[in-house]
C-alpha cells in the first residue's frame, strides 16, 4: 500500500493497519481484567450455600411423601417425623436413651482412648515396647469387632460391660495405629535438632515428639469416634433394655419408620457433635499448622 | 569417645587457649573411613571456615563436634556450652518462635532473655509468630537467635546460609560476622562456599579425603572487601585446592 494512495481529505491515518481505530485501544492485544478475589467471592454467605444442599434433599423427600410416591410404612414424611420427634422428647423416652447411649459411648472412648494412647506411647517410645506390644496388636486389629460381640456376652452378660468392651475395643486400634505412626513420623532433624539443645529423653519426648505425634492422633481420635458411634449401634441393637439402638429395634417390631428416622437422625447429630468437638480440638491444638482452606 | 571439658583444663598448657582439641579422628560408615585419623585446634574466639567438596566428611565433622555423633575413635575435647545452627533452622513448628529459641535452657528461663536474643538478630517483632510463618532468613535468624542464648563458646554452623537467597545471604553473612565480634566465641563455619569462608574467617582449613589437606590464615583487615586484589588472591588459592580452575571460571 503506498501512501501517496490516501484517499484526499480523509480524517484517518495514512496507514490505517497500524495505528488503532478511534476508542479501541484496549481491544487490540485482547486485554482481559484479572478479577479481584474479594469481588469473586461475596456472591452467596458461605453458610447458606452449605445449608442449601440438605434443605433441597429434605424438601424434595417432602414432596415425594405428599404427592404419595413415598408410603408412610417406606419412609415417613419430614412432617411426620418432625411430631414424631417432638413426642419422643415430650415422653422422655428420646433423652433417657440419648442419655444412656452417650454413658456408653463416653465410656467406651475414655477407656478405650487411655488403652490406645498408652499402647502407643509404649511401643512408639520404647523398642522394647515395639517388639513385645506391636506384633500382637497388629494381630488384634484384624479381627473384625463386631465378631467378638458373642463372645463379650458370655464372658461379661448382657449388662453395660458388653456394650463399653465392644466400643473400647472399637476405639482402641484407630487411636494406636494413628498415634504410633506419628511418633514414628516425627522428622528425625527435630529430634536431632533436639538433642543438640541439650533435651534430656523426657524433654525429647514433651517438646518434639509429643507435639510432632498430634496430628496423627488427632485423625486417630476422629477415626475412633466415628467407630464409636458404629460400635454402639451394633451393641444396641444385639442386646439392651435402653439406649437409642433399644429404641430402634423397638420401633422395628411396630414397623415404625418414623421412630427409626429419628433415631437415625439423633445418631447423624450426635456425630456432627463429635465431629465438631474433635475440629474445635484440632483447631486449638494445631493452630501451629498453616492449612489449605480451599477456595 | 567425646569428651566435655567444662572450662579449660589448666594443668595442660596447650587446652588453656583451645576451644576444639580433636586428635586421631577416625569415623567409618559400613568400614568406609569418611574421617580419618584428623587433627584439627581451633583457638578461643577464632573464626574457622571449613571447606571441601560435598561428601568429604565436613558435616559429619561437625556432627561429631556437636556430640550427635558419638560412634568415632579418637579425642574430641569440646567446650560443655556449645551450640548448632542448621542448613535448615529446623524450628519446632509447634513452637512460637520464642519458646523455641528458650527450648532446652536450663530451669525455667524468662521470655525477656528470647527477646534479647531475637533482638540481637534482628527478630524481636516476631517473637510472638508460629515458625511456618517466617520467611527462609527470618528462619534462620531465629534459629541463630536459638544457637546465641545458650551463651556459647564454640557455635558450629552447618552451612547455615546455603538455603537462603542471594541477598539475604549477604545480610545473613553480616550478622554472622557482626555476632561473633561481639560475643568473642569459636566459630566454626561449614560451608562450600569459598567467598563466604575468605569474608568471615581467620583461617579456612580444606578438607579432602577425611583429614585436613590444606589450611590458609586470612590476615585481611575487617571489613572485608571482596574485590580487594588479596582477597582475590586468596580465593582463586583456595578454589584451586578445591580442584576447580580458577582461570576456567572466570571465563
Amino acid at each position: 500500500m503506498s501512501i501517496s494512495h490516501a484517499p484526499p481529505g480523509s480524517t484517518k491515518d495514512d496507514i490505517p493497519g497500524i495505528s488503532p481505530p478511534d476508542g479501541a485501544d484496549d481491544q487490540h492485544l485482547g486485554l482481559e481484567p484479572i478479577a479481584p478475589v474479594s469481588s469473586r467471592r461475596a456472591r452467596v454467605p458461605r453458610w447458606l450455600r452449605r445449608t442449601t444442599g440438605p434443605l433441597v434433599l429434605l424438601a424434595l423427600w417432602q414432596l415425594l411423601s405428599s404427592t404419595g410416591v413415598l408410603t408412610p410404612d417406606v419412609l415417613a414424611s419430614p412432617g411426620r417425623i418432625a411430631e414424631v420427634g417432638r413426642d419422643l422428647v415430650a415422653d422422655g423416652s428420646l433423652p433417657d436413651a440419648m442419655a444412656t447411649s452417650l454413658r456408653r459411648v463416653a465410656g467406651g472412648l475414655v477407656l478405650g482412648t487411655v488403652i490406645g494412647t498408652g499402647l502407643a506411647l509404649l511401643s512408639g517410645l520404647f523398642r522394647v515396647g515395639e517388639d513385645l506390644v506391636d506384633a500382637p496388636v497388629q494381630m488384634l486389629r484384624t479381627v473384625p469387632f463386631v465378631g467378638l460381640i458373642p463372645l463379650f456376652i458370655i464372658w461379661f452378660g448382657i449388662g453395660e460391660a458388653p456394650k463399653t468392651a465392644i466400643i473400647t475395643l472399637g476405639v482402641t486400634f484407630p487411636l494406636y495405629l494413628n498415634v504410633y505412626a506419628g511418633i514414628r513420623g516425627v522428622d528425625a532433624q527435630l529430634i536431632e535438632a533436639g538433642e543438640s539443645l541439650g533435651l534430656s529423653r523426657w524433654g525429647l519426648v514433651r517438646h518434639v515428639i509429643l507435639p510432632g505425634a498430634l496430628p496423627g492422633a488427632m485423625t486417630g481420635l476422629r477415626y475412633s469416634l466415628g467407630i464409636a458411634w458404629l460400635a454402639l449401634v451394633f451393641a444396641e441393637q444385639v442386646n439392651a433394655d435402653s439406649g437409642i439402638g433399644f429404641l430402634m429395634v423397638q420401633a422395628r417390631d411396630f414397623l415404625r419408620t418414623d421412630v427409626i428416622v429419628v433415631c437415625l437422625i439423633v445418631y447423624a447429630f450426635l456425630g456432627l457433635l463429635a465431629d465438631f468437638i474433635v475440629r474445635s480440638l484440632e483447631r486449638l491444638l494445631l493452630q501451629w499448622r498453616p492449612t489449605f482452606t480451599g477456595r | 569417645m567425646a569428651t566435655d571439658v567444662h572450662r579449660p583444663v589448666t594443668t595442660s598448657p596447650v587446652t588453656t587457649s583451645s576451644a576444639v582439641r580433636v586428635e586421631g579422628l577416625t569415623r567409618a560408615f559400613d568400614g568406609r573411613a569418611v574421617i580419618d585419623d584428623l587433627r584439627l585446634d581451633v583457638r578461643q574466639g577464632e573464626f574457622v571456615a571449613l571447606l571441601g567438596r560435598s561428601g568429604c566428611g565436613k558435616s559429619t565433622l561437625l556432627r561429631i563436634l556437636a556430640g550427635l555423633d558419638r560412634d568415632i575413635e579418637g579425642t574430641v575435647l569440646v567446650p560443655r556450652r556449645k551450640a548448632v545452627a542448621f542448613q535448615a533452622p529446623r524450628l519446632m513448628p509447634w513452637k512460637k518462635v520464642w519458646r523455641n529459641v528458650l527450648l532446652g535452657l536450663p530451669g525455667k528461663p524468662e521470655r525477656a532473655l528470647a527477646d534479647r536474643a531475637l533482638e540481637e538478630v534482628g527478630l524481636s517483632q516476631r517473637s510472638d509468630a508460629w515458625p511456618k510463618t517466617l520467611s527462609g532468613g527470618e528462619a534462620q535468624r531465629a534459629s541463630l537467635a536459638r544457637a546465641l542464648v545458650r551463651e556459647p563458646d564454640l557455635l558450629l554452623l552447618d552451612e547455615p546460609f546455603g538455603a537462603l537467597d542471594a541477598l539475604t545471604r549477604i545480610n545473613a553473612q553480616r550478622l554472622v560476622g557482626e555476632l561473633w565480634q561481639r560475643r568473642g566465641c569459636a566459630v566454626l563455619l561449614v560451608t562450600h562456599d569459598v567467598e563466604e569462608a575468605v569474608l568471615l574467617a581467620d583461617r579456612v582449613l580444606v578438607m579432602d579425603d577425611g583429614v585436613i589437606a590444606y589450611e590458609q590464615e586470612i590476615d585481611l583487615d575487617r571489613p572485608r572487601d571482596i574485590t580487594d586484589p588479596r582477597f582475590a588472591e586468596l580465593r582463586a588459592g583456595l578454589l584451586e585446592r578445591l580442584g576447580v580452575d580458577p582461570a576456567a571460571e572466570a571465563a
